[in-house]
């Protein structure tokens, strides 16, 4: 078990040697270093993977135990690590993505000031998420939780002389900590409940939890979950955070750290199955979300904006999976969301990178031919997430959209409504960005905007091949379900149980496939020749639903308003005051009536000193003696 | 004479011995290395104390008694179990780097002189059996702080140290009149007249007068913690004085008052402490969201500090005040660590006020382009403090939510919101001081060896136990296992009238 110890070592390692030498390494030294830790952590990843390929049965969970990290009364908890079938699903696509995006960021952060610290939060970020998604225990995974959360902040932040920036940073580590508070109050209940937090423990024991307390685990956990994987109504951060480069939108934002809710959840998969009326929250919640992030992407004209509620509205998707119980679809999604949308985030970062910054779609236009590869890898990210058969958001987005139809029809219906949605908002990008009239003259000052260097384009060319394709994963004929075996001595217990009459088994993809060509016909009807559209873009949905600013006028303002009078006013007059006053009717009580004055402070305290003075001379005379 | 004697007798001579050196004033520096030596032995000796401490028993060890004034049953009783061990060594930590903290001054005898003194006076009081000498000590802190804050301080340094001084002493005076009435109560029940703490832990209480004894002891050391309502002398002390003095006052004699509610209010008075437990807990909340409130409301940076330490020792009140294990030993380990994220934070505080002459954080702003390594340090520290798992603020607050939890559930349910606010709070701070771009052209020096030596030690602690508190919490965990099962199996005492408790007192026990 060695080698899962690597897969988290290299990037550690890779984060003390870049924070140490990493100035010197310089632009692109550090780069490379900071790649070359990642890719031998995939290696490892893809080691530890034959390794549980020659096990069997329960023998394929394993647990590389290291040392006790604290310890007191009758809790305690170990830094151990673990592989198993869903973990190791887990390293494999983070490792795999962090490479290229890792590789991408050499192109990307050239130049930039501060070009060797974006590798050394790059290798914590990826230290941290794989801890995440390796650790055996709740305050092992929270450790790696936080850390991810601590390194968004940093990269989100990373260029802190931009306000706006700096504020967006704070902003997800708050947002984030409201939902970890579920996640301590949810460790604090499994250890009360079942005496462990170990997963080797709570998963085989979560059966002795009665119903009640099964609900009010998964709800607190949920609710950490919310905040990392940015669902209702804790979702507003992640929009502010596409003011960090676009490299660690991609990773952070849209491939790894924000699945993490979606693996938590997975991972408690057993507390869950008990927990009903929890799990039908989670789905509405996730099915809303999907559907309100994907209405709010279709008015964005910022190219990150529109991208980033897409990247809200996925994992709506993947919560209404989980919800439904059809945990390894949620899975599923998740993997191949990672592969397409990372890639729509750097095909969008290497346009943006092309116009000088340039984030508005307005600004764009007829970029196909001067970027081919970029654009033709956006389009396969895009048929990939619209679901168009055979691309790989056809097969995986159809396996949640099946589970959830086999357990409400309604959640279904808000699916397929949402699967429309997205086909066409990201259409929409595609023409805005890639066709029309070129708009970005005023942008670059003339010159011609031109393809990435290669160094930019490898990583696109590679998702792409893996966006289109990574529906061979999971196939929906028996035998073809390889993840679905892969990962069923985890979820084996509690997978969902319905019946599909055959006609549903055929109408349901069909519908699915139906509903992707629609989206993007409509896309292609209203967007091929237009660049604006006001009907279409109406300010509610540009704006948000105006969330963010509700919980702007109301949390952020009243907050400050409320330290700032507690601060001026109630401490310093009332809380001060009445100790005070307290003072003052002793004095008056007593007829002293004087000022304590200074003078008689010191020499009162002179005489004390004085006193205790002969009283340790005597004592340690008294002592020698 | 065990080490104990000699880790309070060798500040003690050493501020003897300071007032005497006549030196001329070029040689003044010879002072200041002279403190340095002595407070580094005292580390060496803590240390090794730390080694030789036998884990797995929750007695004293190191014991040393004397008898002392004989006639009144005072003795000079010395003894650490884990809670003083790890106290010990936080002292010693802190006062070495206090020491080599000190530049600048004018008057370098007065201050090496009181800075020993009261090196000797938090060892005495963190290891102090016997409840007069325990006060001795206790008190014996407040003369020397005096004379830090008044003498060496910043800007209205006279009014902060009266106040400080005033607030102190009340508290004080109530602690007094609590040993006095209990021993002479403990004399009346055995006829044995006697301060020891083992020996007092036996008297037998009626419930009324356990209660008025419970707060007279509990008041003092809410002053000194500082706990919510008693806190107000707490920013203005901070703030003014000198950045050593701080990190000692914030650092180490906060912990007084934690370790006094531990060391007397729970082992004295058991029975007492659970039917209070609901004030002290709320108490402990209350100052938790009040503090980080008033602290997110802050444009001072050392207010905002104090503020956010009133937030921070309510964790630690409301861990003691538990009854699990798992609570005391997150207090007492995060006792260990406030001193220590505290300590870092002022200094670089003091830092900052070094290079700008301001804490205003309107004032400040994009230090972190014009100085990256010291805003790295910065940033560390402030996430230690945040309670970032991987650093050591975690830990103890993990314990402390977890014991809280399992005993007193929906106080831990309230007190979690700490958990945000200090995230808001310290960031929001963060954002203002180094991010953005800076409002003027003045350079702002990047941390210098000296400096970055003195931070090292602070940040090398904080990483460490947040990784490892094992070395820690193994010495501190029979301990607090002891006391958690000293309180929980105390009998419950029996009703008496309020007058009669009042009489008890009065005449020293009448009952």
């Amino acid at each position: 078990m060695v080698v899962l110890g690597l897969v988290v070592g290299f990037p550690l390692l890779g984060f003390l040697l870049l924070l140490a030498f990493g100035r010197r390494m310089g632009d692109p030294g550090a780069g490379w270093f900071g790649t070359i830790a990642v890719a031998s952590s995939f290696v490892a990843a893809v080691g530890t993977w034959i390794f549980l390929l020659t096990k069997h049965g329960s023998s394929r969970t394993q647990v590389l135990h290291l040392f006790t990290w604290f310890q007191a009364g009758g809790f305690r908890v170990n830094i151990s690590f673990r592989a198993d079938p869903l973990s190791v699903v887990m390293i494999l696509f983070v490792t795999g993505v962090a490479t290229l995006i890792h590789l991408y960021s050499i192109g990307y952060m050239k130049r930039d000031a501060r070009f060797h610290q974006f590798f050394v939060y790059l290798n914590l970020f990826v230290f941290s998420m794989l801890v995440l998604v390796t650790a055996n225990n709740l305050p092992l995974t929270f450790l790696g939780w936080e850390g991810v959360g601590a390194c968004s902040y940093w990269l989100i932040s990373f260029w802190f002389e931009r306000p706006t920036a700096a504020s967006a940073g704070k902003k997800a580590f708050i947002i984030n900590r409201i939902g970890d508070m579920g996640f301590m109050l949810g460790t604090f209940l499994v250890f009360m409940q079942l005496h462990s937090v170990s997963y080797s423990k709570i998963l085989p024991g979560a059966h002795q939890l009665s119903t009640g307390t099964a609900e009010a685990i998964a709800l607190l956990f949920f609710l950490a979950a919310a905040g990392k994987s940015a669902q209702l109504p804790l979702f507003t951060w992640l929009l502010d955070a596409m003011e960090g480069p676009t490299p660690v939108s991609a990773l952070i934002h849209a491939a790894t750290m924000v699945t993490a809710g979606v693996y938590l959840m997975a991972r408690l998969s057993p507390i869950l199955a008990l927990a009903h009326a929890a799990s039908m929250t989670i789905a509405i919640i996730g099915v809303i979300t999907a559907f309100v992030a994907a209405m709010a992407a279709t008015a964005q004209t910022d190219i990150k904006k529109i991208v980033a509620f897409s990247t809200v509205s996925q994992l709506g998707y993947m919560m209404l999976g989980i919800g439904t119980g059809a945990y390894v679809a949620a899975i599923f999604l998740m993997v191949t969301h990672a592969f397409y949308k990372a890639l729509i985030f750097l095909s969008s970062g290497s346009v943006i990178h092309s116009l000088d910054n340039e984030q508005s779609i307005r600004k764009m236009g007829a970029l196909a031919k001067l970027m081919p590869i970029t654009a033709w890898t956006m389009i396969i990210a895009w048929l990939s997430i619209a679901g168009v058969p055979p691309f790989s958001g056809f097969f995986s987005k159809g396996s949640i959209l099946e589970d959830a139809f086999g357990r409400n029809e309604l959640l279904w219906v808000v699916g397929v409504v949402t699967a429309l949605l997205t086909a066409y908002y990201m259409g929409r990008l595609v023409f805005v960005v890639f066709y029309g009239k070129a708009r970005w003259q005023e942008v670059t000052h003339g010159h011609d905007p031109h393809e990435s260097p290669r160094i930019m384009t490898i990583p696109l060319i590679v998702l792409a091949i893996a966006a289109a394709t990574a529906g061979l994963l999971n196939l929906p004929y028996s035998g073809l379900r390889f993840l679905h075996d892969w990962l069923a001595p985890v979820f084996g217990s509690s997978l969902v149980s319905y019946h599909l009459s055959s006609a549903e088994k055929v109408l349901l993809p069909a519908t699915d496939a139906v509903v992707a060509l629609l989206g993007v016909l409509f896309a292609w009807r209203l967007w091929r020749n237009h660049s604006q559209r006001r009907e279409l873009e109406p300010a509610v949905l540009f704006r948000g639903w105006y969330i963010d600013t509700l919980y702007d006028k109301t949390f952020a303002r009243g907050g400050t308003a409320l330290a700032k009078f507690t601060d001026h006013v109630i401490d310093p007059t009332v809380i001060d005051g009445a100790v005070g006053g307290v003072a003052w009717l002793f004095r008056w009580v007593g007829g002293l009536g004087k000022k304590v004055q200074s003078g008689l402070v010191r020499s009162y305290l002179l005489i004390m000193v004085a006193g205790i003075v002969v009283v340790v001379v005597y004592v340690l005379v008294s002592a020698a003696r | 004479m065990t080490l104990l004697d000699w880790l309070i007798a060798l500040p003690a001579l050493g501020a003897l011995v300071v007032p005497m050196m006549s030196l001329p004033t070029e040689n003044q520096k010879l002072v200041r290395y002279f403190g340095i030596a002595i407070s580094l032995a005292e580390l060496g000796m803590a240390i090794g104390m730390a080694i030789v401490f036998k884990l797995h028993t929750s007695s004293y060890q190191f014991v040393t008694k004397v008898h002392w004034i004989g006639a009144f049953g005072i003795a000079w009783y010395l003894g650490a179990d884990g809670i003083s061990l790890v106290l010990v060594l936080l002292t010693a930590v802190l006062f070495a780097i206090a020491m080599f903290a000190m530049k600048g001054v004018k008057d370098y005898r007065a201050y090496v002189g009181w800075m020993l003194l009261l090196e000797a006076a938090c060892m005495g009081s963190f290891t102090a059996l016997d409840l007069f000498l325990f006060f001795v000590f206790f008190e014996l802190t407040l003369v020397p702080s005096y004379f830090l804050i008044s003498d060496f301080g910043l800007g209205a340094s006279g009014r902060a140290a009266i106040k400080f001084f005033v607030y102190t002493f009340a508290g004080s005076a109530l602690l007094l009149i609590g040993i006095v009435s209990l021993v002479f109560i403990h004399d009346h029940q055995t006829g044995h007249l006697t301060f020891s703490l083992p020996a007092l832990m036996h008297t037998k209480l009626p419930k009324d007068t356990a209660i008025l004894l419970f707060l007279a002891f509990a008041a003092a050391f809410a002053v000194k913690t500082p706990i919510f309502p008693f806190h107000t002398w707490s920013p203005d002390t901070y703030r003014a004085a000198p950045i050593p003095a701080v990190v000692i006052l914030a650092g180490v004699m906060a912990k007084l008052g934690a370790y006094g509610l531990i060391r007397f209010d729970l082992e004295l008075f058991p029975a007492t402490s659970r039917e209070l437990a609901w004030l002290m807990l709320t108490l402990g909340v209350v100052g938790i969201l009040y503090g980080a409130i008033v602290a997110a409301g802050e444009r001072d940076l050392g207010r905002m500090v104090a503020y956010s330490s009133l937030s921070h020792m309510g964790f630690i009140v409301l861990g003691i005040f538990a009854f699990s294990t798992e609570g005391l030993s997150g207090s007492t380990l995060q006792m260990v660590n406030h001193g220590i994220y505290t300590a870092a934070i002022f200094l670089l505080l003091g830092m900052i006020y070094e290079r700008r002459g301001t804490l205003d954080m309107n004032k400040l702003g994009g230090l972190q382009k014009k100085a990256p390594i010291f805003a790295a340090v910065f940033i560390l520290v402030v996430m230690g403090m945040i309670g970032l798992p991987g650093l050591n603020g975690f830990v103890g607050e993990f314990l402390i939510l977890l014991g809280t939890f399992i005993t007193h559930r929906w106080w831990a349910v309230v007190a979690v919101l700490g958990v945000v606010l200090s995230a808001v709070y310290l960031l929001w701070a963060y954002q203002r001081v180094f991010h953005g771009v800076a409002k003027d052209e003045r350079s702002f020096r990047d941390l210098a060896p000296r400096e970055a030596l003195l931070l090292l030690p602070l940040v090398a602690i904080i990483v460490f136990l947040g990784i490892y508190p094992i070395p820690l919490l193994s010495r501190i965990n029979p301990t607090t296992s002891a006391i958690v099962h000293h309180v929980k199996t105390a009998p419950a005492l029996t009703n008496s009238s309020v007058s009669s408790a009042v009489a008890s007192i009065t005449t020293g026990g009448a009952k």
